[in-house]
């Protein structure tokens, strides 16, 4: 069984999720992150051994279909609703550390 | 009027689309002010969807089984050109660049979408307090919450502003909000549905249904929705069962069993209508006895495990780069904490935060793994239980109605949805149906399930139980 989460632990996952969270924030998920995994612990108790994961209700797989062309969506219409564009494409701050 | 006798009477000629639709926008105007049902009423669109309507019935042709019958729309279904915000900061403003498939299904039935409903944040919540533009109140009580997170839609029929309505149920958001609103709501078989144009929060539960008064309406919008969709890779092949037909059948010989796990914890109240609905049953011919899903008590920690890792990975895509918000930084890695930070309320920032690290390196077994182990075991226990009995019955919520704020722990909401998000985790449909009130005239809900695909079954044992209801 994991070990009790600490308030490193949220500040880590804070980083992973990409979510800039306040001090404050980090305090109270710890304490009700916490909780909601306490109450797991039934779960974390169960003895599944030889029982398979299911990750999806339905018997489906490989879904297939015929390779015809059909519209897409309009291209300047979904340009519209992005925050920053330059040249039919969407424009995001520098990625890389180095000075620009 | 029902959805049925709308539709009827438009298709008739004895009333107008037009006439329809201008009695349910004045009849939003005059009190969603207070209800707050929709984040955005389309009048304009409406009235011309109408006009289409009658148009095509002036020229002999029949508009479909929905024909001038208004439809609230939750608001995480992408209409084209119009906002579509999933109740959330971060997409305040988006025009989707497509319609859902629900959306073109109920235009090309004849139905005319009357507005977007309220819902708690990319519909996480059981209340509709979490909706960035503020709840929705229940329209039986106004100092009460509607349910959630498909609380707009469920009042939206309650309130009278739309005879029927779409929702999206992950853990049971369709039924609890039809619960304490009085209202009839439905989780199909996970698959039967399109989700194409749904916004996803948990992929592997998520399931459109309907809203309506009646339960013969709530099959009439199932078969309009209903069916094969080549843009949803979850959607099943096989044709849709009818069950319109089915409302009108009898239960005489049908088992329906009580499941015992689902009335622990239920309000007295509560487990008294749901008693009173089995006898009924019994009494209409049904055969019914004691059920029992042992593992259906794991289904909440299992669900809060499962249900958020899935959205912390579906909403990995609000990151300020192609649509909605974008708060700048001095880089991308800046800009996307940044963004997500100041777009994302309180419980979306809770479940991101609890499924990254059921995912995280270390506890991915442990937590999420185990998750889905157990929902092995709760879906082995349904098929035992369906050896046994033709549909399962409990309550729909263990509590009626509760007021603003009286859940503020993120724990005590979960469990609102202990009885219904058992058939998320198994795939399996449920409908929730009112049945009489509580003591202070706050109504049930009781609960229907029924195994996959077994949609006819549901929607006769459903009927039997609003024919009975007091």
């Amino acid at each position: 069984m994991p070990e009790r989460l600490t308030r490193d632990d949220v500040a880590h996952v804070a980083h992973l999720a990409r979510l800039d969270l306040t001090d404050d924030e980090i305090d109270l998920y710890t304490e009700q992150l916490g909780a909601v995994l306490a109450h797991a612990a039934d779960v974390e108790a169960l003895d599944t051994s030889g029982v398979p994961p299911t990750a999806h209700p339905l018997p489906i797989v490989n879904v297939l279909r015929d390779d015809v062309v059909t519209p897409g969506v309009d291209r300047e219409e979904v340009l519209a609703q992005a925050p920053a564009v330059e040249d039919g494409r969407f424009k995001v701050p520098r990625i890389l550390g180095e000075a620009p | 009027m029902t959805a049925t006798e709308i539709a009827d009477a438009v298709r008739a000629g004895t009333t107008t689309a037009r006439q329809v639709v201008e009695e349910h926008l004045a009849a939003i105007a005059a009190r969603d002010p207070e209800l707050h049902a929709f984040n955005l009423v389309t009048g304009d669109e409406a009235r011309a969807a109408a006009d289409a309507v009658d148009l095509a019935v002036a020229n002999g042709q029949d508009p479909g089984p929905l024909a001038g019958v208004p439809v609230a729309l939750k608001d995480n279904m992408c209409t084209r050109g119009i906002p579509t915000t999933c109740g959330s900061k971060i997409l305040d403003g988006w025009l989707p660049p497509y319609d859902a498939t629900v959306v073109q299904r109920i235009a090309a039935a004849g139905g005319v979408i009357v507005g977007k409903t309220n819902l708690d944040e990319f519909a996480m919540g059981s209340s509709t307090e979490n909706s960035a533009f503020g709840p929705t109140r229940n329209p039986h009580d106004i100092t009460r919450v509607p349910g959630g997170s498909s609380g707009g839609s469920a009042a939206s029929v309650a309130a009278g502003f739309a005879p029927l309505a779409i929702g999206s149920d992950t853990g049971g958001s369709i039924r609890q909000p039809a619960s304490l609103c009085g209202v009839v709501g439905m989780k199909p078989t996970y698959g039967l549905v399109s989700r194409y144009g749904l916004v996803a929060f948990a992929s592997s539960l998520d399931q459109i249904g309907p809203f309506s008064t009646t339960v013969e309406d709530a099959a009439t919008l199932l078969e309009v929705i209903a069916g094969h969709d080549s843009r949803d890779s979850t959607s099943l092949a096989q044709p849709a069962p009818p069950v319109r037909q089915e409302v009108t059948k009898g239960i005489e010989g049908l088992r329906v069993g009580v499941v015992r796990e689902l009335l622990t914890g239920c309000e007295p109240d509560v487990a008294a209508r749901l008693h009173e609905a089995a006898d009924a049953l019994s009494a209409a011919g049904a055969k019914v006895d004691d059920a029992t899903v042992p593992a259906a008590v794991y289904g909440v920690s299992a669900y809060y495990l499962i249900a958020p890792a899935e959205a912390s990975s579906n909403l990995a895509r609000y990151d300020g780069v192609r649509y909605g918000l974008r708060v700048d930084g001095a880089d991308i890695t800046a800009m996307y904490g940044a963004t997500r930070a100041a777009g994302f309320g309180a419980e979306v920032k809770r479940r991101i935060m609890l499924g990254t690290y059921a995912l995280s390196a270390g506890y991915y077994d442990a937590y999420y793994g185990q998750a889905q182990r157990t929902r092995t075991l709760i879906i082995r226990d349904f098929d035992a239980a369906y050896e046994n009995f033709d549909v399962l019955l409990s309550p729909t919520s263990p509590t009626t109605a509760f007021e603003f704020g009286a859940k503020a722990d993120p724990l005590t909401m979960y469990l609102s949805d202990v009885c219904t998000i058992p058939c998320n985790l198994s795939g399996q449909p449920a409908i929730s149906v009112p049945f009489g009130t509580d003591g202070a005239g706050l109504p049930v809900g009781v609960q229907v399930m029924a195994p996959a695909l077994g949609e006819q079954v549901l929607f006769r044992v459903a009927a039997a139980v609003q024919r009975a209801a007091p």
